[in-house]
């Protein structure tokens, strides 16, 4: 049964991508494009790109595609579904013992180095986004810099610094403005 | 964990709560799980004063370390610390509904949503304030660590942001350096002790 199969395999999805995002990708490559042949490869490239253009976890975002073309809305749910599944059990199992044990002095120390760490990891992903959103290209060079991007972060950063707007308020109005400037100019 | 002894009403809305967070979170989260952590940092942390900073770190640290999409496994955690298997159930559910609305919509007519240059000029804006917002709310965590003053904590934060800018090593190992090292720390703290 086809709601069966998707359910499976995006299961397995769910249960092996650690890291999150681009981890699952070859994950998925290989249960939808190759073992199942759900989608083609070119397809796949154009899963990458709504992923991108769509909010929401690529991987919630990747089982909504393949279940929709392949057995519509209910495929789209059962492959949904299968892909947090995993999730459901092992991190409420993981926030059970953090419940229980946190204020043991071994994992107060354990907590205590990875919250560091966690910081690092959020500074260094949104420095990558910045990089994409400011560099037409991989390079960083002063030719390919979108100066209007770059307004339009720093108007944001110091807005978001200095008084406490809603954060959602401020992407759509970038958005907005972007869009805006450039239909003005052409 | 301590749970507020909620009378019916307030638990209701605490739930309703949580699902329209997590659907107005969700919606517009661009740009994978660490978007979504700050988003819910500056709601559940500094707005309705729900979770601690140093417990969100904690909580977004084990939706990193379980396998799963980020997203989902933060809102999981959140929902049990705030509202038990309820609190879990509306949060996730408030998280993965905009996702598969869009994505089904957009799935039927995709070659359309990809080419419209509108859609790629707002997203291309887009990604300028999601960035501004992750520093922003970086930048206020960052100086709460430094205000702690642990040299050794402060040297293993630039430390992993620089392994995580310039290499390709996979998240998970630096996080496992860290809790080999916070278990170290441990040991030798109790053997100081028992000394």
């Amino acid at each position: 049964m086809i709601y069966w199969q998707l359910f499976w395999n995006f299961l397995q999805v769910g249960l092996f991508s650690f890291g999150g995002g681009y981890a699952a990708l070859p994950l998925i490559q290989s249960r939808i494009v190759v073992q199942n042949g759900w989608l083609t490869l070119s397809e796949f490239t154009d899963l990458i790109t709504i992923a991108e253009m769509t909010p929401g976890p690529l991987a919630i975002n990747a089982a909504t595609f393949v279940g929709t073309r392949i057995a519509g809305v209910g495929g789209a749910l059962a492959a949904s579904f299968g892909c947090i599944v995993p999730s459901l059990v092992i991190v409420s199992i993981l926030f059970a013992l953090y419940a229980r044990y946190r204020r043991l002095p071994l994992l107060q120390s354990v907590l205590a180095s990875l919250r560091p760490v966690i910081v690092a990891l959020i500074a260094s992903a949104g420095l990558l986004l910045l990089r994409t959103a400011l560099f037409a290209d991989r390079a960083i060079s002063f030719s390919s810099l979108d100066l209007l991007s770059l307004a339009l972060f720093a108007a944001a950063f110091i807005i978001l610094r200095w008084k406490k707007p809603s954060p959602i308020l401020v992407m759509v109005l970038c958005g907005t403005v972007y869009l805006g400037v450039h239909l003005l100019a052409g | 964990m301590e749970r507020n002894p909620k009378t019916e009403p307030s638990r209701i809305r605490t739930l309703f709560t949580l699902f329209g967070v997590s659907l107005y979170i969700s919606a517009f989260t661009f740009g994978g799980g660490f978007v979504i952590v700050t988003l819910m940092k500056r709601h559940y942390v500094d707005r309705l004063h729900w979770i601690d900073e140093q417990e969100m770190l904690d909580l977004t640290a084990l939706a990193q370390t379980a396998p799963g999409p980020i997203a989902v496994n933060a809102s999981i955690l959140v929902g049990r610390r705030v509202a038990g298997f309820w609190g879990m159930i509306a949060a996730v559910l408030g998280t993965v509904i905009p996702p598969i609305v869009l994505l089904s919509i957009v799935s039927v007519f995709y070659a359309a949503f990809a080419a419209n240059r509108y859609v790629a000029l707002f997203l291309k804006g887009m990604q300028a304030g999601v960035a501004a917002v992750i520093l922003d709310v970086v930048t206020g965590l960052g100086i709460g660590v430094l205000k702690q003053r642990s040299w050794l904590h402060d040297l293993l934060m630039g430390a992993a942001f620089l392994t995580a800018l310039l290499t390709n090593v996979n998240v998970i190992w630096i996080l496992l350096f860290a809790i080999v090292l916070g278990t170290i720390l441990a040991l030798v703290q109790k053997r100081r002790a028992g000394a």
